[in-house]
């Protein structure tokens, strides 16, 4: 059973995001190329946790389909970096899964040659605890 | 010994809400030579000043200690008060317990103990203390303008109105500055040449202003109502005097692939040009890195051509020294390039522009004569992008943090007069907010959208990608939390704007203090905005914060009631903390007049008694009209023979003996 008892505070600690920087701007989900395929987008996560409305968050589609490309991060003129917090509310789901989704020997096997790198850094970044 | 009275300021609750004003009082009561000692509300107030005043009278006071705000805010004030009661304003000592100890403290007790440390530092020094009285400089009565803008055109002419003389230093060639390249100005869409014009032409035919266009300021001497100026004339390859301004030259010149700046570079001009039309002075300028004759030696066309023989190739820069009383800064701004901001395309796609540039496409006088054509292909555009604060407002090393003021109106603006001139024009605005304080500027922006139906989206641009001509523009529309993706013709930049280049070694020069993003700091934000803290020094336009046209033309003519203020005094009063030396422990070094930033130490052989000896010898002298007392020849001197009145070596360490007791 997910624990939804994450508070902003820890999601701010654990990324070293402040969302007070935010100026809603709306940079990050103009610049995010995966947008549509997520349910809860940049913007909203950091608007979201603001308000300490995490747990939708936690059980979101989007937090797996990030691609962590970190666009939203470099294109952020307050330097709030939405990355970074999307980050931080999927480690706090996958820090209670208890097991890793991918072990560093897996990889190889799975490789693809169209696949960029990053996504592969970023896969593990996601799946492993 | 002295009769010291203490007063201790509340400033409401600024201090007292962390100081024990009360116990400041009673604990300094018992201070050597206080004789008298009280709290009160508000001490630069009427009542204020009337109980100094009359504790003064009814305790024979020789000394006054303030605790108060920073001497910044009231010393001259609190001088004027002890004046008034009779005392030389120079036994007045105030204890900075509000900047320097309430605002920055939390804790009451601790508070409370250092304000009355404070206190005992300034009654000790006020115990060293000796009249002092200030000595006269007179004032030149002319001012120097710097930059030939709107805001320093502005300046120079209500200086002149007021019958000074008054000089305007240019680096370009022609005054106008920024206003000069833009179309209509806001919120009343009158063309800026139509208002601006007229302006330069005053300027130009005024005779209490003195144009000096491709010039620059070189060098800066001197102080308040005596500064002396050096002003560098550059070369322009045509004798002022002579040319008409006919244009023959510019027309006939081969050398035509230079980018023409006044257009953005939109087209070219030749190596010789005048910038435009309306340029004042209209005289010829040739450009030596465009010039074929200049280069090569060979060609000489324009002196072939012009028949008031005004080209002169052998023309050298020269220096021009005058002196002036007082000198305004009017260098404004200049708009970033967003090359660093690669997602909008601006180094790539030619329909990518910045909104100066675009002030150009709309432009009558401009490029296209008005027309508003597509940079890449020259056909109309049917969807233009504005995309507002690119590069304002941002934390990143590639934002300015300040919101640069005028963009949410000029875009508001362009909206409009491309709907105006285009009704099928497709227009969209993307914003984060949309900031229009001022007189008549929401009514302005609600009219784009109501009236002229420019589609305002609360979002940014987050990429902006050429394919088959046409720009994708991907963004966000926060209000209806979706990514969107649209196509457009051209896309508009609101780019930051920022102070020009020139402005920082300009202030080095003048010692006038600047913000870390290059504006010149005012001597008080809310109370002498167009001052420097440097006196002498006034500010006009952008070169203290953006501004928009109505605000420049309002505080360029409050810099110039501030200047005709200083102008119309005959003497000022110096300030007489200044240094001098002790002929009998001055040994003649030269040490201090080496370091003296002001020039003030001279030297002369003088007899001097010393120990019963009776000698000639060479002693600094300190023009105590040109000493500014920045104590610079005090810490150098190697034998303790300068000293500074007011400020002693023996009344600091006093004040320090005092606070460490």
């Amino acid at each position: 059973m997910l624990n939804t008892k994450i508070s902003k505070e820890d999601l701010e600690r654990i990324s070293g995001v402040n969302t007070r920087k935010c100026m809603k701007c709306g940079k990050c989900s103009a610049t995010c190329p995966n947008f549509d395929a997520m349910d809860y987008h940049p913007h909203q996560f950091i608007d979201m946790v603001d308000k300490g409305n995490i747990a939708p968050l936690l059980e979101s589609k989007a937090i797996w389909t990030c691609l962590s490309c970190m666009a939203c991060l470099q294109r952020c003129p307050r330097s709030v970096e939405p990355a970074k917090l999307i980050e931080a509310v999927r480690l706090a789901v996958v820090r209670q899964q208890g097991e890793n989704r991918l072990a560093a020997e897996d990889i190889p096997e799975l490789l693809d040659e169209d696949l960029p790198q990053q996504a592969i850094v970023s896969a593990f970044r996601k799946y492993k605890k | 010994m002295q009769r010291i009275g203490v007063f201790v300021c509340w400033c409401g609750t600024n201090i007292a809400a962390t100081v024990d004003v009360a116990k400041v009082a009673e604990t300094l009561k018992s201070e050597p030579g206080v004789v008298f000692a009280t709290d009160y509300q508000y001490m630069c107030s009427a009542s204020g000043q009337e109980i100094i005043k009359n504790a003064i009278k009814e305790h024979n006071l020789t000394g006054v200690v303030i605790c108060s705000c920073s001497p910044r805010m009231h010393e001259a004030t609190f001088r004027k008060t002890v004046q008034a009661a009779g005392i030389n304003p120079y036994m007045l000592e105030i204890a900075n317990i509000r900047e320097q100890c309430s605002w920055i403290h939390k804790d009451k007790e601790e508070a409370t103990e250092k304000a009355i440390i404070l206190g005992r530092a300034a009654i000790a020094k006020v115990h060293l203390n000796a009249p002092l009285t200030s000595m006269e400089s007179p004032v030149v009565k002319r001012a120097l303008v710097i930059g030939g803008g709107i805001a320093g055109i502005q300046t120079a002419l209500d200086i002149a109105d007021a019958g000074f003389e008054v000089d305007i230093v240019e680096k370009q060639p022609t005054i106008g500055g920024k206003m000069a390249q833009l179309d209509k100005t806001f919120p009343t869409l009158d063309c800026a040449a139509c208002i601006l014009t007229p302006k330069m032409v005053d300027a130009g035919s005024n005779d209490k202003v003195n144009l000096y266009t491709y010039c620059e300021v070189d060098k800066v001497e001197g102080f308040v109502g005596n500064f002396k100026v050096t002003i560098k004339q550059k070369p322009r390859y045509v004798d002022a005097t002579k040319c008409t301004g006919c244009g023959e030259c510019t027309t006939k010149c081969p050398s035509r692939k230079n980018p023409n700046e006044f257009n953005m570079g939109f087209d070219n001009r030749g190596a010789v040009y005048i910038p435009f039309a309306q340029a004042v002075p209209k005289v010829a300028t040739i450009d030596p890195d465009d010039c074929i004759y200049m280069k090569t030696g060979k060609c000489g066309l324009c002196a072939k051509v012009c028949t008031a023989g005004a080209i002169n190739y052998e023309q050298k820069e020269e220096f021009i020294t005058k002196e002036y009383g007082a000198i305004v800064v009017a260098t404004g701004y200049n708009q970033i390039k967003p090359t660093e901001f690669e997602e909008y395309g601006y180094n790539n796609y030619k329909d990518v522009v910045t909104s100066l540039e675009f002030e150009r496409l709309m432009n009558a006088a401009g490029p296209t004569g008005g027309h508003l054509l597509r940079p890449s292909n020259g056909k109309e555009p049917k969807k233009i992008v504005f995309v507002q604060c690119v590069g304002s407002r941002g934390q990143s090393c590639r934002d300015k943090s300040y919101c640069s003021k005028i963009c949410c109106m000029y875009t508001a603006k362009h909206a409009m007069l491309v709907k105006d001139h285009y009704p099928d024009v497709d227009v969209t605005v993307f914003y984060i907010d949309v900031r229009t304080p001022g007189k008549n500027f929401d009514e302005f922006y609600r009219r784009a959208v109501e009236e002229f139906g420019v589609h305002y989206i609360k979002g940014m641009v987050g990429k902006v990608e050429e394919e088959d001509g046409v720009l994708k523009v991907q963004a966000s529309d926060l209000l209806a939390n979706a990514q969107i993706h649209m196509d457009a013709d051209m896309v508009v930049l609101a780019a930051a704007i920022e102070p020009d280049k020139s402005a920082r070694p300009l202030a080095t020069m003048l010692t006038a203090s600047m913000d870390t993003n290059d504006f010149f700091t005012e001597a008080h934000a809310k109370l002498r905005p167009v001052e420097s803290p440097t006196a002498g020094i006034f500010l006009s336009g952008t070169c203290q914060g953006p501004k928009d046209i109505p605000e420049t033309v309002s505080q360029a003519s409050a810099c110039a009631a501030k200047v005709i203020g200083l102008l119309a005094k005959d003497h000022l009063l110096c300030n007489p903390c200044v240094a001098h030396s002790n002929e009998t422990l001055c040994n003649g070094c030269s040490t201090c007049a080496n370091v003296c930033p002001y020039g003030a130490i001279t030297y002369e052989d003088r007899l001097v008694m010393d120990k019963g000896v009776r000698e000639t010898r060479r002693i600094a002298v300190v023009n105590e009209a040109v000493c500014q007392g920045c104590g610079a020849c005090t810490v150098t001197c190697p034998s303790g023979a300068m000293d500074l009145k007011g400020f002693a070596n023996r009344q600091i360490m006093a004040e320090v003996d005092a606070i460490c007791r």
